[in-house]
């Protein structure tokens, strides 16, 4: 069951949540990695969704570019393993 | 009371009569994980615990099968709300580990291979309720379960029971670990439902 | 989505069961009564917990069927074997009996009738709830945003909401509906039996890149197979958007 699934998927399994935060859909946003300095789409991060929470790393170096955690009453954000996000402006 | 729905009874079984509130059982073991597995070679592994002093203790993988082993047999609950019931480990107290250890700390902050960490009260690791385990259910502790070995302490939420340790810095504050730092309770007593910080 | 919606707190709301309907033998449709409901957006989903006389409590995760319509939600619930709060509300809960509520949850998977774009709507088995909650709200708000619903069922007795399902194809009015029978079919269907294919996909005549925006719902490893075969059909990730039903169904 649970145990033989690949550990992780990727940044669009996790855009429908960063949706609740962002407002928008970022699977498209270029996400600069604070640890090894490269940029990527945040549809390519290596996201690990079954835990506590959500952690979206960085495909080339494996640190956390993002995490985040749905509680009953907050949703948490961190993105200090990214230098930068440019999410691009979507039509209203 | 509130609301309360005519005729609904749960499942009650003598079996989830034990599990804390909100849980249910599972029958297999959910792997849960923040990031990839490490895959750390046994000559290379070190445990670690370092007091508040800056002083170290440490074991290389040989030097820790040396010491004193138990067997406990526990049942172990996952904020996700999976409990699973008498679950069969191997593995070396922490009060034999933290036996030569000076310290007048009152806080734990526990490190893993792969960069997770977890906090708690350090008399949560005393008294027999941790281990540091290295077998589960009569076979070596699989990585993705956190092998070569990982903290078990059953009595918290099993996040605290950090998988892939390297060591435990004894502190006179408490610092806040991965999953705490996220809106997840510093404590996490799953028999009081301390999932959340400010539950 | 409008700002205030997307803010506001959610807590444990009373509730009570205004109306039944057995839908098949498996399942029903529950109509809850919320007097403080605030309101929701087609594609939701709520949490519902149920309380013994003793303070136990157990909590589980449904689907909004209805559209939105005052204090009033629809959930349509699959009795799953040993399923805790299933096994009551398909079996034995009465109009009157109460509950509680907590929601509306879920920003991302949500239709609203502002958006004129074609819809791709996928449902496997009872993933078909919160797409028929998008269907009804297009009804309801009149709008004419084409929609292609393809329903994954396994045979003609747990089609859910068979009826309706067949009027609106009746009328037509711009929703097609296709029934992809995946075990066994009535007499004479054209299509095979089997499951989700390419050819079904490309029977809706949206290719990727048209502009049709997709919605699939269903459990887990059938979310993941339509999804492989929509970037097969040309579907930039960003035009699918999914719901995966777990395996705390019960």
């Amino acid at each position: 069951m649970g145990n033989m699934e690949p550990a992780h998927v990727d940044g669009n399994a996790a855009v429908g949540m960063f949706a609740e935060a962002f407002r928008t859909d970022v699977s498209a946003a270029v996400v600069t990695c604070a640890s090894c300095g490269r940029s990527g789409r945040f549809a390519d991060r290596h996201v690990y969704d079954r835990g506590p929470g959500l952690v979206a790393r960085c495909p080339h170096c494996g640190e956390v570019n993002a995490r985040m955690v749905r509680t009953p009453t907050d949703t948490w954000l961190e993105l200090h393993g990214s230098t930068s996000w440019r999410i691009p402006t979507s039509p209203t | 009371m509130g609301v309360v729905t005519r005729g609904f009874v749960g499942r009650r079984d003598p079996a989830t009569a034990q599990l804390p509130p909100g849980q249910y059982l599972t029958p297999d073991f959910p792997v849960l994980s923040a990031g990839p597995t490490p895959r750390i070679p046994l000559d290379q592994w070190r445990f670690t615990v370092t007091n508040e002093t800056g002083s170290e203790h440490g074991w290389t993988w040989s030097e820790f099968l040396e010491l004193p082993i138990e067997q406990p047999t526990v049942d172990i609950h996952c904020v996700t709300k999976w409990s699973k019931l008498g679950t069969r480990w191997q593995g070396v107290s922490l009060d034999t580990v933290l036996g030569p250890v000076q310290t007048r700390a009152s806080y734990a902050l526990v490190r893993s291979y792969g960069g997770y960490s977890t906090n708690l009260p350090l008399a949560d690791l005393r008294g027999g309720k941790a281990w540091i385990a290295y077998r589960y259910d009569g076979g070596d502790l699989p990585a993705e379960h956190g092998g070569p070995a990982r903290l078990l302490v059953p009595h918290l939420y099993f996040w605290k029971s950090a998988k892939w340790v390297r060591g435990i810095e004894l502190r006179n504050d408490d610092m806040p670990g991965f999953w705490e730092t996220m809106g997840y309770h510093s404590y996490g007593d799953p028999w009081r439902d301390q999932r959340y910080a400010g539950d | 989505m409008t700002q205030s919606a997307a803010q506001r707190p959610v807590h444990w709301l009373p509730a009570r069961v205004s109306d039944l309907r057995e839908e098949t033998a498996t399942t029903r449709t529950v109509v809850f009564d919320v007097p403080d409901w605030p309101g929701h957006v087609a594609g939701q989903h709520v949490d519902v917990r149920l309380t013994a006389e003793d303070g136990y409590q157990a909590e589980r995760s449904y689907s909004i069927a209805s559209p939105p319509d005052g204090q009033r939600v629809e959930l349509t619930i699959q009795r799953v074997p040993d399923g805790e709060l299933s096994t009551y509300m398909v079996g034995e809960m009465r109009v009157g009996d109460e509950a509680e509520l907590r929601g509306p949850v879920g920003g991302w998977f949500v239709w609203q009738p502002e958006e004129s774009d074609p819809v791709l709507l996928v449902a496997g088995g009872s993933g078909l709830v919160p797409l028929m909650a998008m269907v009804r709200e297009r009804s309801r708000a009149g709008s004419a945003a084409p929609f292609s619903l393809l329903y994954s069922v396994r045979s003609p007795e747990v089609v859910l909401y068979a009826e309706e399902l067949a009027r609106r194809a009746r009328d037509g009015d711009g929703l097609n509906i296709s029934l992809l029978y995946s075990d066994s079919a009535p007499e004479g269907t054209a299509r095979p039996v089997g499951r989700i294919r390419p050819d079904d996909l490309a029977a809706t005549g949206l290719p990727g890149g048209s502009g049709a925006r997709a919605y699939v719902c269903g459990p887990t490893a059938f979310v993941e197979a339509v999804a492989g075969l929509l970037a097969d059909h040309g579907y930039d990730p960003s035009s699918v958007r999914t719901e995966r039903f777990g395996p705390t169904g019960g």
